[in-house]
């Protein structure tokens, strides 16, 4: 009987994983700046907990979020799986290397980038995930919905977590700079019409997720957004 | 960009033999003309050492016009030195200055371990044609040129792909040490033509899973190999690979 075989053990196999994976997350964090960027109503975040609050009742994004932690945790464990096996693909170094002459510095640093939004990610994830779906928002807004704008201007008075939610953008921006039109090139979709098309349209979509992201807890420390 | 003879430094990798714990060592070369190739300023250097009774630096070579890919040299921190498109063979004195200290280190990957020196052994680049890299049946007597019609890009891409010399740039200079440009020419050579295709995706997948046994690291499509080639091979090709590999794996009945 014909199986898949070795498909996905195969180094271009495990390049698909991260691919797919990489792209579902681009997908994800579409859906979660658009969400987010309610609170730039400015509007004590009524339009925000309103958004936040479809977001946590419909099923399609319940289900969703499944197949999303199942796809983060594949990418995290491909991706540190890929840093090892690089490195030991390599095992005496150059003694002089001039990586810069030939590549991105970002395009080399995908694993310590993403290590670096692993960092960043435990530390959102247990400020606001586990707060919205668990342990529970404390408070409610003028119109009875549970104030997650509440628990989010609390967090961001904090200057420490304010610049580590920038530095992280900053590495979201360098990871996706490369991984977005990485992830088209490993899918095998070269194309001389095409890609220039998606290396721009890439180029665009990292810095834009990443400023409005990053422009969220600057704008609610200094007291812009309340 | 010198005209005067130059006087230079060289640091250069020594190892015995591939057991043996190697390291750089400094050579001055005197009155080196900027119209030698990088690979005649070694053997004056071998020279010197011979008459001193010093043991010759061993590195590879042969056509030294740019077409077998013996040549393998790492200098100053890329593989064929400062140049693009060219190997060592054909690198020349000129491109360096008088006084210039040059690091000078073989190829650096688990699967193409040092046989001495700045020889390195890529046997394993064999091992991945003898996978597949070739058309089973004997295809006879040259055709008469029109005899398969061809589209001009798709043979231009064939013959583009065709130009790979085997050298081993693209390891080298890969900071995964991946054999993704050289594998992805030699099945992007026979893959573009007519003949190729009978065994198009078996071979993909046999070739594929030779690279990987070898030892190579996987790509991460940092685009080193490509900028550093000196055959020009474009990233194409392992695009056009990866979708073979994924034909082979996912759309095909057939499993090899
Ligand atoms: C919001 C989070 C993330 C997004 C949107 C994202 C996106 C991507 C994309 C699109 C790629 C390119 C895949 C390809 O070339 O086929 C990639 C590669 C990679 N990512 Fe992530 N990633 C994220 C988080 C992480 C995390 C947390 C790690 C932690 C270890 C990580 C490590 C890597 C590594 C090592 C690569 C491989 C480099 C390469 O293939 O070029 N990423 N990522
Ligand atoms: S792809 Fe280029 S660098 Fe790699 S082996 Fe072929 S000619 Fe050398
Ligand atoms: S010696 Fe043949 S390519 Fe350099």
């Amino acid at each position: 009987m014909a199986s898949f075989g070795n498909a996905f053990s195969s180094s271009i196999g495990k390049k698909l994983i991260m691919g797919i994976t990489g792209l579902f997350l681009i997908l994800f964090l579409i859906v979660h700046v658009f969400i987010n960027s309610l609170i730039f109503f400015n509007d004590g975040g009524q339009t925000f907990n309103q958004g936040a609050e479809f977001m946590a009742h419909n099923w399609i994004i319940r289900a969703g979020e499944i197949v999303l932690f199942v796809g983060l945790l594949a990418h995290i464990y491909q991706g540190l799986r890929l840093v090892f096996e690089n490195r030991a693909a390599r095992p005496v170094k150059y003694a002089a290397y001039n990586g810069s002459a030939n590549s991105k510095w970002y395009s080399r640093s995908m694993g310590l980038l993403g290590t670096l939004l692993l960092i960043f990610l435990i530390v959102h994830l247990s400020d606001f995930w586990v707060v919205s779906r668990f342990t529970g928002i404390p408070t409610e807004d003028a119109l009875g919905k549970e104030d997650l704008f509440a628990v989010m201007v609390d967090k961001f008075q904090n200057l420490g977590i304010v610049i580590l939610y920038v530095l992280a953008m900053v590495s979201l921006a360098y990871h996706l700079l490369h991984g977005f039109a990485s992830a088209f090139q490993t899918l095998g979709w070269n194309h001389k019409k095409y890609s220039p098309i998606i290396r721009a349209f890439g180029f665009w979509y990292s810095i834009i997720i990443s400023v409005l992201f990053a422009l969220m807890p600057v704008a609610i420390y200094t007291g812009i957004i309340k | 960009m010198s005209t005067e003879n130059m006087n230079l430094t060289l640091k250069v990798w020594r190892q015995t033999d591939n057991k043996a714990q190697g390291n750089l060592v400094d050579y001055k070369v005197s009155d080196v003309s900027p119209d030698m190739s990088f690979l005649e300023m070694f053997d004056v250097l071998n020279e010197d050492l011979i008459t001193k009774g010093d043991d010759p630096i061993v590195f590879d070579h042969d056509c030294r016009e740019g077409i077998c890919g013996a040549c393998s040299m790492y200098i100053n921190g890329r593989p064929h030195g400062p140049k693009e498109l060219v190997t060592t063979c054909q690198l020349h004195m000129r491109s360096f200055k008088d006084g210039d200290t040059i690091v000078v280190e073989p190829w650096r990957a688990k699967a193409f371990p040092v046989i001495k020196d700045l020889a390195v052994d890529r046997t394993a680049f064999d091992r991945i044609i003898a996978a597949g890299g070739f058309i089973s049946v004997n295809t006879g007597n040259a055709q008469d040129a029109n005899a398969i019609p061809i589209p001009k890009s798709q043979s231009d891409a064939a013959f583009e792909a065709a130009a790979c010399i085997a050298c081993g740039a693209c390891v080298a200079t890969c900071k995964n040490a991946s054999a993704m440009l050289f594998t992805s020419a030699k099945i992007s050579q026979l893959a573009l033509l007519p003949q190729g295709q009978p065994e198009r995706y078996r071979r993909a997948q046999s070739m594929v899973a030779q690279m990987d046994a070898e030892g190579f690291g996987n790509c991460t499509n940092t685009g080193a190999c490509e900028a550093e080639c000196p055959k020009g091979i474009s990233l194409e090709n392992i695009a056009r690979m990866n979708r073979d590999f994924y034909h082979a794996k996912f759309v095909s009945e057939e499993e090899v």
